[in-house]
């Protein structure tokens, strides 16, 4: 007796099979001659500078911690959603059942509104763009001159 | 057929859990704990319990284990001899043999106990085939209600204090 | 164990494979047709008639191509990551219902890999290991651009993760089952959930743009920042890999979007049909010709989504990165709390009143 989760076990391990089966073939159908050049790092043609232990935005890891706390009450929502609208539950309780189960969601999905509005009046749910630098340049040019041709010149 | 596949998951479960134990690489570490709840939600769906299963994968695999990368790769320490010829590889730089060792223990003695004072309802029954996610449903909604919405509370404040710790200590601000 | 129930699941299993990698492949060549058509040009159209054997000859061209790994790659993880990438993507194709049933000698075959109990939700999971495909291959590289990109990636994804299954709650809700195959059968004619959830399907849709990294979603591989992105340095079958997966994904979240909101293979008089044909060709032929014909209207409707994939591929331009995380986080998930609630209580307040008037 093989349950529906013995088949997907079969589809995994015939995926496996394809991928290995293609990556094998290919590996005897290819020309493998590789230099120095070919196996460096690849960045746009430079020498690459250190490795890739880089920073990156905490924010990314805001994200990340607040999706899981929403993962949680969405995974909540999932059996409360299947017998929402039962019929029997509903007839078995003279359709008191969906007010019951609606009212406890609504608490429920409240306060996930709730910590949702937090997160985004304290302002985790913003990205922080980065400032723009513009650049100064002394140039012995004024900068209205450049207004100047341009008016002349743009009606053009 | 069952039995082979239970002994062949838990060996897989174990297996990366033991390789996450001698790893001395934090994001090969990772990786292996990816394979262990693997393992892990397999066993939950052997045992009948198909929706733990799933919760297991999008919980674990699908959220914290991410946050747990972005942690590693955010927390690292910055080498000093770091240069072009070095793998990126996040190593433990430091062990604390004796308090990790008696943390352990301490934990698998708590769980023990636990177990063993355990009554399950189910030990000798046969595994029935039914999706267990409607009886999740109905007892979440009737003789469960106070846990679940006290969950939500307790969601709702982690949020806080997780946004709160995460942000606030930021010296780039 | 039955041998000849594990045979026809061995062969269903079989013919989905060969479908979503057909499927896929073909998607690469439609692409390019349809990109040539939008931007007035031929697209390929010198390997074979029209072009249609330049998926083969692409094909060909990963299998003899050299590989090679960079010196700092680690070479089990970059080998893993492409690999992982695929089989994520051809694990969803398993639940997919894609017709009803074949009847040959009195036995019932459901046109459906897998009718799992739980479809949807398998489905959901899958989605979540998908993160780690382009995780493991952009870390392994020990590439800044790959590293980026896959960081981007995760955070993307897992950002229209939750508008996503805020959406599916509120099908979930009037189906009040996860199966795939009876939430295709409660659309049963032409009550399509589109009808129900217009503004549901409008967040799914997004989001599985965003699943599915595609413009304008496409951050993780975005040119004009990070060179390739996450696959900056592969090559060969490695990258075909990565390249396939995006395709087969693409028609999974096709065929996903037809069974969830258009109906999957019911199609309006679709009763007329079924009873035409088995009063002319007998109960078993009629049967099957009927349950063909709402497979092809299935893969009609799912080809159209992965056409409009295109369309939409070529029309609009990329997202800025905050402008995507404001969209995941403060557009489509109050918009999805919000249809969930219209939903329950539409459900309770129109539905009894709807009933009773129809009565």
């Amino acid at each position: 007796m093989i349950s529906d989760f013995g088949y997907i076990l079969l589809f995994i391990i015939s995926g496996l099979v394809l991928l290995g089966v293609m990556l094998l073939v290919a590996k005897f159908l290819r020309p493998d001659n590789p230099n120095e050049e070919k196996l460096s790092t690849y960045e746009s043609g430079e020498d690459p500078m250190g490795n890739a232990q880089i920073q990156f935005n905490i924010r990314f890891y805001i994200v990340a911690l607040i999706f899981v706390l929403f993962e949680v009450e969405l995974l909540f929502l999932f059996p409360w959603a299947v017998v929402f609208g039962n019929e029997e539950l509903i007839a078995q309780t003279n359709g008191a059942w969906g007010w019951f189960a609606m009212a406890e969601m609504t608490v429920f999905i409240g306060i996930l509104i709730l910590g949702l509005a937090y997160a985004w009046a304290k302002g985790y749910l913003d990205w922080v763009r980065p400032k723009q630098q513009i650049p100064e340049i002394k140039s012995p040019v004024p900068a209205d001159m450049y207004k100047q041709v341009n008016d002349r010149y743009g009606s053009k | 057929m069952e039995v082979a596949a239970f002994y062949g998951f838990s060996a897989l479960a174990i297996l990366a859990a033991l390789f996450i134990l001698f790893s001395k690489n934090l994001i090969y570490g990772a990786f292996a704990l990816l394979l262990a709840f693997l393992g892990i939600a397999a066993l939950f769906v052997l045992a009948g319990a198909d929706f733990l299963g799933v919760a297991q994968i999008m919980i674990y695999v699908g959220g914290i284990l991410v946050l747990l990368m972005f942690g590693i790769m955010l927390t690292q320490r910055a080498i000093q001899q770091e240069g072009p010829s070095r793998h990126n590889r996040v190593e433990v730089p430091i062990t604390r043999k004796v308090w990790g060792f008696v943390i352990g223990i301490g934990i698998v003695g708590v769980l023990a106990k636990i177990i063993f004072s355990a009554n399950f309802r189910m030990s000798g029954d046969a595994v029935s085939r039914k999706s267990t996610i409607k009886t999740i449903g109905v007892e979440l909604m009737t003789s469960h209600l106070l846990p679940f919405e006290i969950a939500a509370i307790l969601l709702l404040v982690a949020l806080i204090g997780a946004a709160y710790l995460a942000l606030n200590r930021n010296p780039a601000q | 164990m039955d041998l000849t129930e594990f045979l026809v699941k061995t062969a269903t299993i079989f013919v989905v494979f060969v479908l979503t990698l057909v499927i896929a492949m073909y998607s690469t060549w439609a692409e390019r047709k349809v990109a040539g058509f939008i931007q007035d040009r031929m697209g390929p159209n010198r390997a074979g008639w029209g072009g249609l054997l330049q998926p083969l000859a692409d094909a060909g061209k990963m299998f003899f191509k050299e590989d090679f790994i960079p010196a700092l790659a680690n070479k089990w993880l970059f080998i893993a990551g492409p690999s992982l990438a695929m089989l994520t993507a051809l694990l969803a194709s398993a639940v997919i219902p894609f017709g009803s049933t074949f009847r040959i000698n009195g036995h019932e075959i459901v046109l459906q890999g897998v009718e799992s109990n739980i479809g949807i939700l398998y489905v959901f999971g899958v989605v979540a290991l998908g993160v780690y495909g382009i995780m493991v291959g952009g870390w392994a590289s020990n590439n800044k651009f790959s590293l980026l990109g896959a960081i981007r990636a995760a955070s993307q994804n897992i950002s229209y993760e939750v508008a996503m299954g805020l959406s599916l709650i509120a099908i979930l809700m009037m189906s009040s089952s996860l199966s795939l195959g009876e939430i295709v059968a409660q659309q049963h004619g032409m009550n399509w959930n589109i009808f129900y959830q217009p503004l549901g399907f409008l967040i799914f849709i997004t989001c599985s743009f965003a699943e599915c990294n595609r413009v304008p979603f496409d951050l993780p591989e975005c040119e004009t920042e990070l060179v390739g992105g996450y696959h900056t340095e592969y090559g060969s079958m490695k990258l075909g890999f990565y390249l396939f997966a995006e395709y087969i994904n693409m028609f999974i979240s096709s065929a996903i979007i037809s069974v969830l909101y258009f109906g999957g293979y019911n199609y309006p008089g679709m009763d007329w049909v079924y009873s035409q044909l088995t009063s002319a060709l007998g109960s078993e032929t009629g049967h099957n010709i009927a349950t063909l014909i709402g497979t092809a209207v299935f893969f009609g409707k799912a080809l159209f989504f992965i056409f409009f994939y295109m369309w939409v591929r070529w029309t609009i331009p990329r997202f800025r990165y905050d402008q995507l995380m404001n969209l995941g986080w403060k557009k489509l998930i109050p918009l999805a709390i919000f249809n969930i609630i219209i939903t329950g209580a539409a459900v309770l307040f129109l539905k009894p009143v709807i009933t009773a008037w129809l009565n």
